[in-house]
């Protein structure tokens, strides 16, 4: 059985001066090795539940384990060094005045020392292939390849987890593709845990398993073909569903035989070809 | 005009004043400003105008980068040089037209001030012309270091002084951006009564300031959530190496210092 | 009203050591009441584009016709205020610009910059509120109470209550989830039907540019790479593709059904219906 890594209990959380709950009892695992997408529409809690995560917000009710540690003020600074994050906005997560300073800055706060930091600042820059970039500053550097440098400065850390909080959100298609690819290739090398919160549903189709958050509340678990059967009522939800989902639901409208549940364009060619070659 | 002022400029290259420490050169430029008011007479003043233009050279900033820049306060030169000239009535009565006199202390004290004001804003200029300002930043926190005992807080001014230097050219941008958005909504910032350009400051300045509070606030989570908890037990990445060559400046410093010493009149 | 231009060149920071050409041999023509997606990667000059469609850049060669106005390089220009009312940017992020106490009064400040008087300045606020999708109780709110989205919103209704006559938009989608996307993407598209305003999309997004546009000019490395109807830019996405540049869904499952069926299809499909018939047909012509 795959080992559970983290896992919330009954979360509630309320931002002080609302009425509604952001988070209103909230529980689901998190699996060692897994790739999981949290989705939701702006304002459905997603952004609450990576604060959590990392401690930077405590829940009014409910824990958090992690690694079997409860999540406190006290062991949050241990969570942190296991847990990392990359938020939305390029520009404002880039401490450092260069690219390799600002992957130090962790390294620095958790008090490595002076050659062991060197190795693993280029190591880490190797990894997301921002190694010809080391006394770049960032205000020369493109959206991808700033988030690439946050990447950077969280695997530095070594931690078990890795959370993208919208990180693609406001980069162009090309910049979005570079950083995914750059987290998949780390997934698979490392083990790394991912948790993506995302409303890029082709992202999110690509996942081991998705997470529906609506309105502070878990909608819905399971794997993506679960949740993309879904299609009208995530629509409802604000959300939407991947091209090749649509495209065979279309199909079958249109009296071509094709089975459900293809949530990437190739398993509908495959699909397709094999009809083909029957008819 | 802004273009052209050399104070806080940082030109990249590969000189010895470039590869110094800049604990040292913030040193030098410090002692420098002291040991200037020593100089009294013409030799004094020559020996420290001869170190200064020793320094210049090593450091390969071409000369006329560096006349350029000091052209914006020329006028702050000539006018310190003319006060002197009213002012300063010593010495023998050179020239006199009605209320107008000039006296041989006057020219000679002016011409001295002048002197030591150019040295002055020269040897500053070349310390921030060849050392990035981030370099700075870590040679002040190093040198500040211990007052760390009297609970000056020595390491947050330097993350903030990084910080603020960091984010820089990321507020120009924003800024340019702002003004070309409110362009197109009918604000004319270059033209127009006095009255109306300061009235479409506002337009600038509150989205600019807004931007700015939730930058600060999102990157203080990115640095929570990487783990910063103030200066305690932090390591530091960027290390700064004393070398021969740094001992010999402040050697070289000192020397300067026992001469002028010798020399003053 | 018609925006030209002609060979149009622009340089910054010219004879300085930083000078960088960014936009050259430009030549294209947006006609009233039609809508033109411009696409093209971050650095492809789309940007410095679209600044030269109301003046807020001139050409450093060249020329921009802008309704019966001429922008030339060269040439001082006095007087912008008129083309900049008849011509409303939202530029990427509008919120980052709101700067009033009340939206109301964020709102108005468009038009009275261009002289409105105040009472008729509200009621173009209330206009452009309700255009945009918005209760007229937010008009008293401060404009920093909002949520992102509502900001977004209250932004673009600053620039529509200018009632411009050609519509400039640069990605008005960025950063909003699905529905929030088509929401506004919708808003403008039933705008441009209605009013007949001319909008002008500058976008990463092929889908948008497939669905809403007349006319799509692909712009690479400071030139126009191609112009045309969606049906003629996609009717070659290999060509695209070759750049970098993404095609629209559907266009890029027709390829990969050519390549794995060996199926033909008589023209691009931009939207799933189209393309679920044209699968449909092909598969039955397959079979015969």
């Amino acid at each position: 059985m795959v080992k559970k890594l983290v896992s919330l209990n009954n979360i509630v959380f309320k931002y002080e001066g609302q009425s509604r709950n952001a988070l209103d009892d909230v529980s689901f695992d998190i699996h060692q090795g897994e790739w999981l997408a949290i989705v939701g529409h702006n304002g459905s809690g997603k952004s609450t539940l990576a604060k959590l995560l990392n401690g930077l917000q405590f829940a009014n009710s409910g824990t958090i384990t992690i690694n079997d540690q409860l999540l406190t003020e006290e062991s949050v600074w241990d969570v942190r060094q296991k847990i990392g994050m990359v938020f939305q906005n390029p520009d404002n997560q880039f401490v450092g005045t260069t690219v390799q300073d600002d992957v130090a800055f962790g390294l620095e706060n958790a008090g490595v020392s002076q050659q062991v930091m060197v190795e693993r600042v280029h190591g880490a820059l190797n990894k997301v292939k921002m190694n010809a970039f080391l006394n770049q500053e960032p205000h020369h550097l493109s959206g991808g390849q700033k988030q690439r440098v946050a990447i950077a400065g969280v695997i530095a850390l070594q931690p078990d987890i890795i959370i993208l909080d919208e990180a693609t959100s406001m980069l162009d298609p090309r910049g979005r593709e570079e950083v995914l690819e750059t987290v998949r290739e780390l997934k698979q090398e490392n083990e790394i845990t991912v948790i993506s919160i995302t409303h890029d549903l082709e992202e999110a189709a690509k996942a081991d398993r998705m997470i529906v958050m609506n309105q502070g509340r878990l909608y819905r678990e399971g794997s993506p073909q679960d949740i993309f059967e879904l299609e009208e009522e995530l629509i409802a939800l604000g959300l939407d569903i991947p091209f090749s989902v649509k495209l065979t639901k279309e199909l079958q409208k249109n009296g071509v035989r094709v089975v459900d549940g293809h949530l990437t364009e190739e398993e509908l060619v495959k699909d397709l070809c094999e009809l083909h070659s029957m008819m | 005009m802004l273009d052209k002022m050399i104070i806080g400029r940082y030109v990249p290259a590969n000189s010895l004043m470039h590869k110094m420490d800049p604990r040292a050169k913030l040193l030098l430029v410090f002692l420098f400003v002291c040991v200037v008011f020593l100089a009294n007479n013409v030799v004094s003043y020559g020996l420290l105008a001869v170190f200064t233009i020793l320094l210049i050279s090593l450091s390969k900033i071409p000369l006329r980068y560096l006349y350029n820049g000091l052209k914006p306060i020329f006028f702050l030169i000539v006018f310190t040089f003319l006060l002197h000239i009213l002012f300063t009535k010593e010495g023998e009565l050179l020239f006199e037209y009605g209320w107008f006199e000039i006296y041989e202390g006057g020219l000679i004290q002016g011409f001295f001030i002048s002197i030591r004001f150019t040295l002055l804003i020269l040897v500053t200029s070349l310390l921030t012309l060849t050392t990035s300002p981030i370099s700075i930043t870590d040679g002040m926190e190093e040198l500040l270091g211990p007052l760390k005992k009297w609970k000056m807080p020595v390491h947050e001014l330097a993350l903030m002084m990084s910080i603020a230097l960091r984010f820089i050219p990321t507020l120009m941008e924003e800024t340019e951006k702002i003004m070309k958005a409110q362009t197109a909504r009918g604000v004319d910032f270059s033209s127009g009564p006095i009255k109306d350009r300061v009235k479409s400051i506002v337009p600038l300045l509150v989205p600019l300031f807004v931007s700015s509070f939730k930058r600060a606030e999102e990157l203080a989570t990115a640095m929570e959530s990487r783990g910063y908890r103030g200066g305690e037990g932090r390591t530091k990445y960027r290390q700064l190496n004393w070398k021969t060559s740094d001992s010999l400046l402040m050697v070289s410093i000192g020397v300067l210092t026992v001469m002028l010493f010798l020399l003053r009149s | 009203m018609r925006i030209t231009l002609d060979d149009v060149e622009y340089r910054y920071q010219v004879n300085t050591p930083f000078e960088h050409l960014a936009l050259h041999d430009v030549n294209i023509s947006m006609e009233p009441g039609t809508y033109t997606a411009i696409i093209g990667h971050t650095g492809s000059g789309k940007s410095t584009l679209l600044q030269h469609l109301n003046a807020l850049l001139k050409p450093t060669k060249g020329r921009v016709f802008i309704g019966d106005r001429t922008i030339e390089a060269g040439r001082k220009e006095k007087a912008l205020r008129p083309i900049r009312q008849k011509v409303g940017i939202v530029f990427q992020f509008p919120e980052h610009q709101l700067f009033d106490e009340t939206v109301e009064k964020d709102i108005c400040f468009g038009p009275m910059n261009f002289g409105v008087s105040e009472i008729d300045a509200k009621k173009m606020a209330r206009k452009a509120i309700a255009q945009v999708g918005l209760n007229e109780e937010v008009l008293e709110k401060s404009p920093f109470d909002l949520s992102g989205g509502q900001m977004r919103r209250v932004a673009i209704a600053g620039v529509l209550a200018m009632e411009p006559e050609v519509l400039v938009l640069d990605e008005p989608t960025a950063g909003l989830d699905p529905r929030g996307r088509k929401e506004i993407m919708d808003m403008f598209y039933d705008l441009h039907k209605a009013r007949g305003i001319s909008t002008i999309l500058v976008t990463h997004s092929m889908e948008d540019a497939a669905k809403y546009a007349d006319d799509i000019i692909i712009m690479h490395k400071g030139t126009v790479f191609k112009k045309g109807t969606p049906q003629e830019i996609f009717s070659e996405p290999e060509q695209l593709m070759e750049l970098g540049l993404d095609v629209p869904d559907t266009v890029r499952f027709q390829l990969k059904l050519q390549k794995e069926l060996g199926v033909r299809f008589d023209h691009p499909c931009l939207n799933i219906g189209d393309l679920a018939i044209e699968i449909d047909k092909a598969m039955k012509r397959g079979n015969r």
